[in-house]
């Protein structure tokens, strides 16, 4: 548990000196106007390649022999593009996503807290209507 | 070493950084994925109560509420003892545009501080913005199963169809609200 409160902690100061949870940055990200966010996003679906390329190729497992816990996300295309549109607007409108809407309340930006609030009650409403959603 | 001396990190200084996170988290045994713990919070909260989608063993998960706790720590360290006071060096046009919106602080400031400062809490629909914004957020994550993390990182690393799809309608709700809602929106704040 402190192992993974360490990685955590690394992944706030860097998404936080990388700027990633500035509002500024994803409104310039969505406006096609710095390199910066594709060069973060990009960046790091680079690296990920590579160890997953290396992984299949030599077989790595985690520690203890256990597999890697690689999500397989089941076919399909609606709740993807559907839900992929829904929480876009949120992204654009908050200028964070699941990990900085956390990290924030770290950097002080204090009304965030109403967008983790916003967030918990999307989450049920969803919980409450999944069935009757396209997926 | 003194405080708030250190300039921003550049992306191809962060964009690895996170590989090395998620690459971490798998070599021990766990999973990238922040908008799970969304499900998970509810959970904890008696959601279960309400809908089938919330009951499950959410103790299985308290493993990424620890990693959650880390990241808040994270952000309060390096915005509170590192990171330079000067604001994000915005492009020029994004900075001018947004002034042209209302938002003054675009080119000089870390965060809008009419959204995120205490400024805020005198704008109702700043306020508003950030709820309905959050709910989006959470609506959205769950229905397609994953968030930037989730699918733009893990999934698109690991080569798979969904998660581009799901990509692409981030950028689809994204640029719909950068381009026809927030240039109505902001100006109101």
């Amino acid at each position: 548990m402190v192992r993974l409160f360490l990685i955590g902690l690394i992944f706030g100061i860097t998404l936080t000196m990388g700027e990633v949870i500035s509002w500024f940055r994803i409104q310039e990200m969505f406006r096609f106007d710095s390199f910066h966010m594709y060069g973060v996003i990009g960046g790091a679906v680079f690296g990920g390649v590579l160890f997953n390329l290396a992984a299949r190729r030599f077989n790595w497992a985690a520690l203890q022999g256990k597999p890697l816990d690689i999500y397989n996300y089941e076919f399909g295309w609606k709740r993807y593009l559907l839900g992929g549109t829904v929480f876009g607007m949120g992204w654009a409108l908050t200028g964070a996503c699941p990990g900085p809407l956390f990290i924030s309340i770290g950097a002080g930006f204090y009304p965030i807290l109403l967008a983790i609030m916003g967030a918990l009650l999307g989450t049920f409403l969803y919980g409450m209507v999944q069935r009757h959603l396209p997926h | 070493m003194t405080l708030h001396s250190f300039d921003p990190w550049p992306w191809f200084v962060t964009g690895p950084v996170i590989s090395i996170v998620m690459v971490t988290l798998l070599l021990i045994g766990k999973r990238f994925g922040l908008s799970s713990n969304l499900r998970t919070l509810c959970s904890v909260a008696g959601a279960g109560k309400f809908a089938e989608y919330f009951r499950f063993d959410w103790r299985s998960q308290t493993w990424n509420l620890v990693f959650v706790a880390g990241t808040i720590a994270g952000g309060a360290i390096a915005k509170g003892l590192m990171l330079k006071p000067e604001g994000v060096a915005l492009n020029p046009e994004t900075a001018n545009a947004l002034k042209a919106m209302g938002i003054e602080d675009a080119g000089t400031a870390y965060a809008p501080s009419l959204l995120f400062g205490a400024d805020a809490w005198n704008h109702p629909l700043s306020l508003l913005l950030l709820v309905v914004g959050g709910v989006l957020v959470g609506f959205g994550t769950r229905w397609a199963n994953g968030c930037t993390s989730g699918h733009a990182i893990s999934g698109l690393s690991s080569l798979q169809w969904p998660s581009l799809i799901a990509v692409v309608g981030f950028f689809t709700g994204g640029l719909f609200v950068s381009y026809f809602i927030l240039p109505t929106l902001l100006p109101l704040l």
